[in-house]
């Protein structure tokens, strides 16, 4: 009998444990825990009614089962008892049961007002994902075609206001997901979700596909700025304007290496000749935080080494390795980073 | 009596000598066993998985596996632990245990038996032989179209994987057919329904959930195959079709496949708990409408396994409150659970420590599990690592757990050895810490943004050091089982000397010696209580055990009874042993491998399962004798 207060002081070790975890920060760029717009903040405070009232709950279970051993142990005879004998333990399990079902309705109650928040409000932008294997493709729509750009792997919205994300994909199913702001919402092919979200907070968020989706899902990540109304005004109007002339002959010539590769045939840039949609946008690639759909760092050694050989780092990805001479290479890098 | 009687029955209901005898073997129990240890196998083949995963994932950007070998390991892993180990595995305890806590002679319809077994065997070997031959399933355990589909899993990958669903979904109707007729026509005189006991019961409703759930993956499994294959385009949103269709299908199967596996573990616990409390059940009753209520609610949920696909908020609530709903009867089990040990004299035994390990790590999964029925935290966990815990919690420790428990358990009835205390205390407390350093900070993890189901992640997101913990308690896990196969070898290895009832239990199977012989029973029990083997409810060991006469020996003859009340109703003749279910297994497995490359195969394969088919099923001159008893 000397193994029963073991369990229980696993547990109580567990407990502290999963406490102090949960109260040391949960500052994350991907974590439900540190919500950062008005619908991951309705979630949380679910979670937090949820996680407290269960855990009392599941204290009050294993200090049940402690008490009927403890108080078994010291019982010489047991009663014969049954539910028709023992009428404490039966109103016991009647009290059991309706403090069961009361919470539980408390928790149907509370997810379902929180849902309607999640489904609350009016847009006051729009943009449009696509996702692909393995990267997003992001539209900001407007009813005026010359407002409308097309960017990759980076999603920017402006602080206090709603933005309705539709959601589209391109071949699998993905899933949009961005713990700060909201809950996750399927990319399915033949269907068009949606998702509102009102961020409240500026910062630099990630999120990352929520919905295996072969290969490489597990690099299929999404750049988010949360910024100001005057700093997404100023990026929108940047991201309008085609690509940037290349200013040095290294990256003039790094520009004609891609004209005249197998690069056109995947990638557009606005303002060029090269306007394929099967790849990511690089219009305006080097402004962006990262490579390939989070998989690297934007600079311009990781961006040398991703086009030596693209299958390095994210094996089984839609781009092949091109080959190309070391020269040829440096000036592509070039002028690919001059794409601000 | 005549005491002549056991040495007839034994020559009545033996097999033929050697290997012929293995081959052609009718006994619930020969085949019950043989189905645990392959099961088991399976278990320790998918766990070797899970380890190899682990290690991938124990650091940030390690490049152990690439990303293609990866997502053929966890879908794999995912595929047999449900596939080949949990299901069979509770199938196979039930096909050994029912019969003998029935006090019946053999499992209804044992040619059935035997021929499930085989099936059982033959798609496993396929899928783990296709495995190592690089054709491994790839595309996760749920197996969502259309990556499975032609387009995004072209090859014969995705063509085996469903396969081996349609191998498992016949092994796993004909067992629970089998089981629900051994249930509900072969219990002992007396033994009415409401003197089941509570194992039985919650393997009649799992067996009825099997009969009711296994359609609809076929279903899918089906169409699946038929898009792959012929060119239908059931899941092509382009041409008409459905992704979504696939997904309320497989749920409408995959949701309540959990509580297939669960609800024998329920059983499991309350034999552990009634035998090791030595006291009758607290709650008879509501444990057995706690158990059918279950049954039937897990048909009602599958929504909430796609509450991120875009469905209709109002509709998604439903299946919040439904899923809710399910608590109640979990949390009305662990009550009466709780009450029983309460009033009980409990001896802390091993198996009564899994148990306790059950309470522990079950409720936690259960708490977890009302977390994710609601939609709004359902979507931002949903498909994460906070999932990814939630479900191993659940399964290892809701079934597992009570699975481990009912080894030690059962261990001496089924082989006649009793198992060593001091190793089965280490294999516990090894598995408990291991269990829990592996997932509990996946709780964590899913909540700091990792998803399921990613070969690898980035530095700098903080997940480093959660993963390795939940990979160093991965290898605990493996060396507990370690010690327990040294447990089971060790003891294996002496002489048979547990006595028929070790533990002081109250069901027939105890009734019988360790292990039991052939037919089971010399003579037919006559059940007066929910605990034959008690004299009270306090656990008091009965001296004598009521018996009936009347049924032939010469002859492998069973007493069938009526449904509700066990009154005896007539005789009836098992069937010989026979090699026609093995011919007949091994002619359906190479159907079912030739349809995989190509169409005609589900043709010309067609003609030898008919001709075994009908050489099993060829009638016998029957004997005109049978009459009343």
């Amino acid at each position: 009998m000397s193994a029963v207060p073991k369990p229980l002081r696993c547990l109580a070790l567990l407990a502290a444990v999963c406490t102090l975890l949960v109260l040391s920060g949960c500052r994350g760029v991907q974590s439900v825990l540190d919500p950062a717009a008005d619908q991951a903040q309705a979630i949380d405070h679910v979670w937090w009614v949820m996680v407290s009232v269960c855990s009392v709950l599941y204290l009050a279970v294993l200090v049940a089962l402690a008490w009927a051993l403890l108080r078994a142990r010291r019982r010489r005879e047991a009663l014969a008892e049954g539910t028709r004998h023992d009428p404490a333990w039966r109103q016991a399990l009647v009290a059991w049961s309706i403090l069961v079902v009361g919470l539980l309705t408390w928790f149907v109650v509370i997810a379902f007002l929180a849902d309607q928040k999640l489904h609350a409000g009016h847009p006051d932008l729009e943009v449009r994902i696509t996702a692909k294997q393995w990267w997003w493709q992001v539209e900001y729509l407007s009813d005026d075609p010359q407002q409308q750009f097309v960017t990759a792997n980076e999603l920017w919205l402006p602080r206090d206001r709603t933005a309705r994300i539709e959601l589209r994909s391109g071949d699998v199913i993905h899933s949009f997901w961005v713990p700060a702001l909201t809950g996750k919402e399927d990319l399915i092919p033949g269907y068009t979700n949606a998702l509102l979200v009102t961020p409240r907070r500026a910062g630099a968020y990630r999120g990352q596909c929520g919905e295996f989706c072969g290969l490489q899902h597990a690099h299929m990540a999404l750049d988010v700025h949360v910024v100001d109304d005057a700093q997404f005004a100023a990026w929108q109007q940047r991201q309008r304007l085609p690509a940037p002339v290349p200013s040095t002959a290294l990256a003039q010539h790094g520009q004609s290496v891609f004209m005249g590769s197998a690069c056109l045939s995947c990638h557009a840039v606005r303002g060029t000749v090269a306007g394929s949609r099967l790849g990511p946008d690089l219009t305006h690639l080097a402004s962006r935080r990262s490579l390939a759909a989070g998989a690297l760092p934007m600079q311009r050694e990781a961006l040398d080494q991703w086009l030596r050989d693209p299958q390095h780092y994210k094996p089984g990805n839609l781009m092949p390795a091109v080959p190309l001479s070391e020269r040829d290479r440096a000036a592509l890098a070039d002028y690919l980073m001059g794409l601000q | 009596m005549n005491p002549d009687t056991p040495a007839q029955l034994a020559h009545t209901w033996s097999d033929r000598p050697g290997l012929i005898g293995w081959l052609t073997t009718v006994d619930h129990k020969r085949v019950a066993r043989r189905y645990l240890v392959t099961a088991f196998v399976f278990f320790l083949l998918a766990g070797i998985l899970a380890l190899l995963m682990r290690t991938q994932l124990a650091w940030p950007e390690l490049r152990l596996i690439g990303p293609d070998r990866y997502n053929q390991l966890f879908s794999l892993h995912g595929s047999a632990m449900m596939f080949l180990f949990a299901v069979p595995i509770m199938e196979a305890i039930a096909v050994y245990l029912v019969p003998l806590m029935v006090g019946a002679r053999n499992i209804s319809f044992p040619r059935l038996n035997a021929f499930s077994y085989w099936v059982y065997l033959f798609g496993g070997i396929m899928i783990f032989g296709a495995f190592l031959l690089d054709v491994g399933p790839e595309t996760g355990w749920t197996g969502y179209v259309p990556l499975s589909g032609p387009e995004y899993s072209p090859g014969k990958r995705t063509d085996f994987w469903a396969q081996m669903i349609t191998f498992t979904e016949v092994a796993g109707l004909c067992v629970a057919v089998e089981l629900v007729a051994t249930i509900m026509t072969m219990r002992a005189p007396g033994m009415t329904l409401a003197r089941m006991p509570l194992f039985v019961w919650s393997m009649l409703i799992t067996s009825l959930m099997v009969i009711f759930a296994m359609p609809a993956v076929m279903l899918a499994s089906t169409f699946l195959i038929t898009d792959r294959l012929v060119g239908t385009q059931f899941y092509n949103a382009a041409e008409g079709g459905d992704p979504l269709l696939w997904q309320h299908l497989f749920w409408f199967f995959g949701h309540p496949e959990v509580y297939i596996i669960f609800m024998p573990a329920l059983g499991i616990i309350s034999a552990i708990v009634e035998t090791f409390s030595r006291r009758t059940i607290f709650g008879y009753t509501a444990m057995v409408l706690a158990l059918v209520t279950t049954g039937f609610l897990a048909f009602g949920l599958w929504v909430h396994h796609m509450f991120a696909t875009g469905l209709p908020p109002m509709g998604n609530s439903f299946y919040t409150a439904a899923s809710m709903l399910i608590a109640l009867p979990s949390g009305i089990q662990i009550f009466c659970w709780i009450a029983t040990l309460a009033t009980g004299r409990p001896r802390l035994q091993v198996p009564l420590l899994f148990v306790l390990g059950f309470f522990a790590l079950f409720v936690l999964g259960g708490m977890t599990g009302v977390m994710l029925a609601a939609v709004p935290l359902n979507v931002q966990v949903h498909d994460t690592y906070f999932v990814v815990a939630h479900f191993h919690y659940v399964l290892i420790g809701g079934a597992v757990f009570p699975l481990l428990g009912g080894f030690y358990y059962w261990f001496p009835k089924i082989t006649g050895r009793m198992l060593s205390e001091r190793l089965g205390r280490w294999h516990f407390w090894l598995l408990f810490i291991g269990f829990n350093l592996t997932f509990f900070p996946m709780h964590y993890l899913g909540l700091i943004g990792m998803p399921r189901r990613v070969y690898t992640y980035q530095e700098g997101l903080g997940w480093g050091p959660y993963n390795l913990l939940a990979t160093i308690g991965a290898y605990l896990m493996a060396i507990s089982f370690v010690l327990m196969i040294a447990n089971a070898w060790r003891a294996l290895r002496r002489a048979p000397t547990a006595e028929a009832d070790p533990w002081a239990a109250p069901d027939l199977a105890w009734a019988v010696a360790s292990p039991p012989p052939a037919y089971n029973f010399a003579w037919t029990p006559v059940v007066e209580s929910r605990h034959p083997l008690w004299a009270d409810a306090n656990g008091e060991p009965r001296q004598t055990l009521p018996v009936l006469t009347g049924v032939r020996e010469d002859r492998r003859e069973v007493l069938l009874s009526s449904p509700v009340d066990a009154h005896p109703t007539s005789r009836w003749a098992m069937p010989d042993p026979t090699i026609w279910p093995l011919w007949a297994a091994l002619s359906l497995s190479v159907l079912f491998v030739w349809s995989i490359f190509d169409q005609w195969g589900v043709v010309w394969g067609a003609i030898p399962v008919a001709i075994t088919l009908t050489a099993w099923f060829w009638p016998k001159p029957s004997e005109p004798s049978l009459g009343e008893p």
